[in-house]
């Protein structure tokens, strides 16, 4: 989707501000949000893919406007409430309604530290043939995905080079929408600043972007 | 009287802002940096905060979030993980060259020989500085981050003005984080657009041939390990 969350490349968002001994949560709510968001995809009703799409359609404006972590309370209430989890009335009022069901259990701190310290691994151990090999020369394919994707606009259309495999992962295009994980190489792909941006780059200079099987062709 | 949404943003910024979010560096004062802040902090902090604790309770009462997880994880990414993590890789990788080999090829499997790895650093890539190449991380698309070596991003590193501009700018971005690279040194930036996640080696420093890997740690900066500072000297002091 070529929504406002791709910002690479845009200009004129100001300058990057530094805060000295910036704290963790600047507010108390947003390590709620932070943790509530962490608990709640322990259901696994969605992905993390879904997570971010969901984020990512956040009206243009609002996502600008928002600070980070109302991004991410924002999206965690609109898939809690498309996998039936809560209502929207019952948000309103913040408490359940009359008769609805109590799920569990929910994930206990006993639980936490496994989860922090396994992760949620997305490569994949499945034979699946490289497209693609170290050294060769691809570009980015023009897509205009109107849902999600990880092929940010600023690099489709252009040419890089492969510089290593990273192996089988899922595939993000498809896994957002539970359309299965459909799992593929992932490489690194470095490219010229001048091939992304003109000569107005320094003639050394590159970007690595990390790339799916899908997201390239031969050059 | 002149009054444009500038000099309201910058008024806001300083009352909500400085108020929400405690000491700012020095040059968040001019109208330019106020505009950017502005625009991290603009929603309304106590509607929030009330939005927040009634849907908490809300889920708790549903069964759908237990109250002593929410805290634990809180109090992990406060106070269990964060850069302190990354920089015992780096000062390591520095003290040990057979570390080090192993850093770069097999990431994951050595920050693991630290006890270090899990969410969002599932998928680690270390990438070396050297006099010629000067690597920097960036995730233009939303806030990917490698938790486990450096804790939950800073503020400024999930903004617009950093997602936009660190990959059609990174020297502009350098200079203002007080980094001034020649022409001669490749930047080379990493977008983290897959769950590859990046930590940058710095360069060590001159001068540090004797320190421990405890003195050597302590001068290296999450700035560093996300590309966007050089670690100092010791005598120079730690960078911010």
């Amino acid at each position: 989707m070529n929504g406002v969350h791709d910002m690479g490349g845009m200009q004129d968002m100001g300058r990057v501000l530094e805060e000295k001994n910036e704290p963790v949560f600047h507010h108390p709510w947003e390590g709620r949000v932070f943790a509530i968001t962490r608990s709640m995809s322990a259901w696994r009703k969605w992905n993390l893919d879904a997570l971010r799409h969901q984020r990512e359609l956040i009206p243009p404006a609002d996502y600008l406007r928002m600070s980070y972590y109302e991004i991410w309370l924002t999206g965690l209430l609109e898939l809690s409430v498309k996998f039936g989890l809560v209502t929207r009335e019952e948000i309103a009022v913040g408490k359940p309604a009359a008769g609805s069901s109590r799920l569990s259990p929910a994930l206990t701190a006993d639980k936490v530290p496994p989860l922090v310290a396994n992760g949620t691994p997305a490569s994949r151990d499945v034979p699946v043939a490289a497209r693609f090999q170290a050294g060769q020369r691809v570009r980015a394919r023009n897509i205009n995905p109107v849902g999600h994707t990880r092929l940010p606009r600023y690099a489709r259309g252009k040419q890089g080079i492969v510089e290593r495999d990273h192996g089988v992962f899922v595939f993000p295009d498809t896994d957002a929408h539970f359309l299965g994980e459909k799992p593929q190489h992932v490489y690194t792909v470095r490219f010229s600043a001048r091939e992304l941006w003109g000569d107005q780059a320094k003639p050394r200079d590159t970007v690595c972007i990390a790339m799916w099987d899908d997201y390239l062709e031969p050059a | 009287m002149k009054s444009t949404r500038r000099d309201f943003l910058a008024t806001a910024a300083t009352a909500a802002g400085a108020a929400a979010a405690g000491e700012l560096s020095a040059h968040a004062q001019d109208p330019e940096t106020a505009h950017a802040h502005a625009h991290a902090h603009q929603a309304v902090p106590s509607d929030l905060a009330l939005r927040v604790k009634s849907l908490e309770s809300l889920l708790v009462e549903k069964g759908l979030v237990d109250r002593a997880a929410l805290d634990a994880l809180i109090d992990t990414y406060e106070h269990k993980i964060g850069p302190r993590n990354g920089a015992q890789v780096v000062a390591k990788a520095w003290a040990d060259p057979a570390y080090k080999q192993r850093l770069l090829t097999d990431s994951n499997k050595a920050i693991a020989e630290l006890g270090f790895g899990g969410q969002q650093g599932e998928h680690m890539v270390v990438v070396e500085n050297t006099p010629t190449i000067h690597n920097m991380v960036v995730c233009t698309l939303c806030s990917c981050y490698p938790w486990p070596v450096l804790g939950l991003p800073p503020v400024w590193y999930k903004s617009a003005p950093y997602r936009s501009r660190a990959v059609i700018d990174p020297r502009g971005v350098l200079r203002e984080f007080g980094v001034e690279l020649s022409d001669d040194v490749e930047v080379r930036v990493w977008d983290s657009t897959a769950e590859l996640r990046y930590l940058v080696l710095p360069e060590r420093p001159a001068g540090t041939e004797g320190l421990s890997e405890n003195a050597l740690a302590a001068l290296v900066t999450r700035d560093a390990m996300i590309g966007v500072a050089k670690v100092l000297p010791p005598r120079e002091g730690a960078t911010k």
